[in-house]
């Protein structure tokens, strides 16, 4: 038998290819080789002296790109590092990864973005694309030199954890990324409304004593962004939609033609702040988990149109942040190696979405969204490619995390669909260890 | 008269003969919301035993004797801890108390090393006061002991509320059918929480008011079958046999959910001229500590209505009784002294 996991040229053979530019599944072959993309068959067999992967049981789709991923490096490698963080990437079918800038220190000069792409290329485990601060140290205050940090390669700009409130500082910030077509990502939070608040207010906050964030904190500032955004003609993004009312307001400033996409995280996407009552911190996120009517508006959003795409806001803390008293923990939950088989098993499983449309919103919509190459099969394109095994029943574990972070509620969950593993460049990168990989036939 | 007996260990008990015949089978107190009407009936008749107790010369029972409780307090706390620490003695535990104010993480221990520390020192029942809502459920899921919460944050303060249902219950007999209003700063009261779900359960009809900024979200479902929203104060006692005054934090006037102690204590504060809209019969009630002038008046806090002494002698027969049904006693009941 031929191991073609070690091979530079390969067959994967009889997949059910999930082509975002096709309008169904379609069986087909897909040569590799030299990292890339060589042939597109839409035959089961090939005829070749090349090694095969007989993939029969498997989805072949473009490697998963996600804009919103925090991988903590520099400055909080006890959390995440760039190594950890893509490999985690790689294990949930990620082969791009957007890494935001509140690291320390903040990703606001070339030579923090420069550090950053050096690292993830002797350390990564995925392609990682940078955003760089919207304002100096984060701080709202003073807009960063975005042509020389355009120049060190970042993608994006972002002041993300944070809401610029100052208008002006946001109108200039907007003005100027316009100038060097850099898209904005903004973390919509008035933050006085928001202040100290630990989750989404509603009957669940007041039943647990926790101060809640009304929903208007997030709409005020949405609103706000939308119409800066209108005004100067730039490209805003809005990170990590979590109200009916935001979807509305984006889905309205889209009829408008103001330059404005969104995106939602798979926990906004299928959690709701009921669960809380356990006063689990790793429940606790920012924005936080909304009422049930939110997320269905914000699945509705999904669907219409309105978000474009879903991202996930991974963000790495340790035990020892997360071990506390509900209000001392830090936001955030760790997303990469749990979205695809969260959305598949709670949206796809359940006909919401089909298994296209949900490839589509984690590949094609995030790259389109800041002009990202990818997520596409496509003859002479890079073979950055996952291998999901659709029917795979699997509880996800403690074990299974690569990210150096376990700060996620879904542990001892139970999923439908999994991924294999991706290749990046034609690599294999299996997402499996240990005696489950057995199953995966070669 | 029924007299108390050691406890017997979980699982050990002899059901009760005569009044209680509802065991209670819980490790520990968290809240009210977790409690059945049973349970709480069962804790009630306990107290109303226990009440004589601190009466007698010798205000001791041997109940807990070997027992070993830490009392815990993370926030300020004079009545609350005192007490707790009064029951624990009058039941014959060992005690040992702590405070300090401030978040457990300032203080450079951490609450998770707090509790290894606990587990390590073989301590059987912990009462903690602590800022942080669901402290007590970060606590009770690390701890082997028993943990019974004394107020956590803006949540529940259980014992309080028993104590509350215990004093109207003594002077308006049965809870149910009754009615009760909560008057003052709602969102920030975790005694309001404990008496809304305790009163419910019990089958009272509850009405909260106060400031409409101090209402939390959607209050008016809290509770088994809901509560009574009423801003304006004379019509919020109109029905009421028991009115419940919420103490005002001076740090929520720096937050400018009010804008000053003067208004609040016309639109809201309880006065003679206030209380002849309720019934005759209707008792006042403070958790303490009282800001005389703000939201309670000197005549009221003073005056024949106001049960709020009965209810700090009450709340030592409570949590002698909590701490007693905790640690897995019952009674024998007919026995002899």
């Amino acid at each position: 038998m031929i191991d073609w996991k070690d091979k530079r040229e390969f067959w994967i053979a009889g997949a059910k290819i999930a082509d975002p530019e096709s309008e169904r599944l379609r069986v087909g072959s897909v040569c590799v080789q030299k990292g890339r993309i060589t042939a597109v068959v839409w035959q089961k067999a090939v005829e070749t002296d090349l090694p095969v992967l007989d993939a029969e049981r498997y989805v072949l789709a473009p490697g998963f790109i996600d804009i919103h991923t925090h991988l903590r490096e520099p400055g909080f490698e006890e959390k995440e590092t760039i190594e950890t963080g893509t490999a985690a990437a790689a294990a949930g079918g990620y082969t791009a990864v957007v890494c935001m800038a509140n690291t320390n220190p903040v990703i606001d000069d070339p030579s923090v973005v420069e550090y950053v792409t050096c690292r993830a290329q002797t350390t990564g485990c995925s392609r990682v694309y940078v955003a760089g601060a919207l304002t100096k140290g984060r701080l709202g205050e003073i807009v960063n030199e975005y042509y020389h940090l355009k120049r060190a390669g970042v993608v994006a700009l972002s002041d993300d954890g944070s809401y610029v409130t100052n208008s002006q500082v946001m109108r200039t910030a907007l003005e100027y990324a316009g100038l060097h077509k850099l898209p904005v990502i903004s973390h919509c939070e008035d933050v006085f409304l928001a202040q100290a608040s630990q989750m989404n207010e509603g009957y669940t906050s007041t039943r647990l004593g926790l101060k809640g964030s009304p929903a208007a904190a997030e709409e005020i500032a949405v609103a706000r962004d939308l119409m800066l955004a209108q005004l100067t003609g730039a490209r805003l993004h809005i990170a990590h939609v979590s109200t009916a009312g935001a979807v509305d307001l984006i889905r309205r400033a889209k009829k408008k033609g103001v330059s404005v996409t969104a995106e939602a995280t798979p926990h906004h996407l299928t959690l709701d702040d009921r669960l809380l009552e356990s006063y689990d911190t790793n429940l606790k996120v920012n924005p936080p988990l909304r009422g049930v009517k939110d997320v269905e508006a914000v699945r509705a959003g999904l669907l219409d149109g309105a978000i474009d795409c879903v991202a996930t806001d991974h963000a790495p803390h340790n035990e020892i942040d997360k071990d506390v008293e509900f209000d001392e923990a830090p936001a955030g939950m760790i997303g990469l190696e749990t979205a695809f088989a969260l959305l598949h098993t709670r949206l796809v499983v359940n006909g919401v979405v089909d298994l296209l449309g949900l490839v589509r919103l984690m590949t094609v919509h995030p790259a389109s969204v800041l002009g990202l190459p990818g997520g596409r099969i496509r003859n002479e394109g890079p073979a950055d490619l996952v291998l999901i095994d659709p029917a795979e029943e699997w509880t996800f574990e403690k074990r299974h995390i690569r990210s150096r972070s376990r700060n996620t509620p879904l542990i001892g969950s139970s999923f439908t669909g999994r991924v294999q593993g991706v290749f990046l460049e034609g690599k294999w990168q299996s997402a499996i260890i240990g005696e489950e990989a057995q199953g995966m036939k070669t | 008269m029924l007299a108390t007996r050691g406890p017997r260990g979980r699982g050990a008990r002899v059901s009760g003969r005569g009044k209680f015949t509802v065991p209670f089978n819980r490790k520990h107190l968290l809240g009210l919301e977790e409690l059945t009407a049973d349970e709480i009936t069962t804790i009630l008749d306990t107290a109303d035993t226990f009440k004589e107790i601190s009466e007698r010369p010798i205000k001791k029972v041997p109940a807990l004797r070997g027992k070993t409780i830490a009392n815990l307090f993370y926030e300020p706390s004079t009545r609350t801890r005192i007490s707790f620490e009064l029951a624990e003695k009058r039941l014959s535990a060992d005690t040992v108390s702590f405070s300090k104010a401030g978040s457990s993480v300032a203080k450079g221990e951490s609450l998770r090393d707090t509790v290894e520390n606990i587990r390590a020192m073989k301590v059987d029942m912990v009462v903690m006061r602590h800022g942080s809502s669901g402290a007590h459920r970060f606590l009770a899921n690390f701890l082997d002991a028993s943990v019974i919460n004394a107020g956590d944050g803006q949540h529940e303060h259980p014992t309080q509320g028993l104590l509350d249902m215990m004093t109207m219950r003594q002077h308006l007999g049965s809870l149910a059918g009754k009615h009760v209003t909560i008057i003052g700063d709602v969102m920030h009261s975790r005694v309001a929480r404990s008496n809304i779900w305790g009163l419910t359960k019990m089958g009272a009809a509850v009405t909260v008011c106060g400031p409409s900024t101090m209402m939390p979200a959607e209050i008016g479902r809290l509770g088994e079958g809901g509560v009574t929203v009423e801003y304006d104060i004379r019509a919020a006692i109109a029905a009421a046999d028991a009115i419940n005054i919420l103490r005002i934090q001076l740090e929520r006037q720096k937050a400018r959910l009010f804008p000053s102690m003067r208004e609040y204590f016309e639109v809201f504060g309880v006065t003679p001229e206030v209380l002849e809209a309720a019934p005759k019969h209707c008792i006042v009630m403070h958790p303490g500590p009282m800001n005389r002038g703000v939201e309670i008046s000197q005549e009221v806090a003073d005056g024949g209505r106001a049960v709020i002494l009965e209810q700090v002698t009450n709340g030592v027969a409570v949590r002698m009784a909590v701490l007693f049904l905790v640690a897995g006693g019952s009674f024998d009941a007919g026995t002899p002294e």
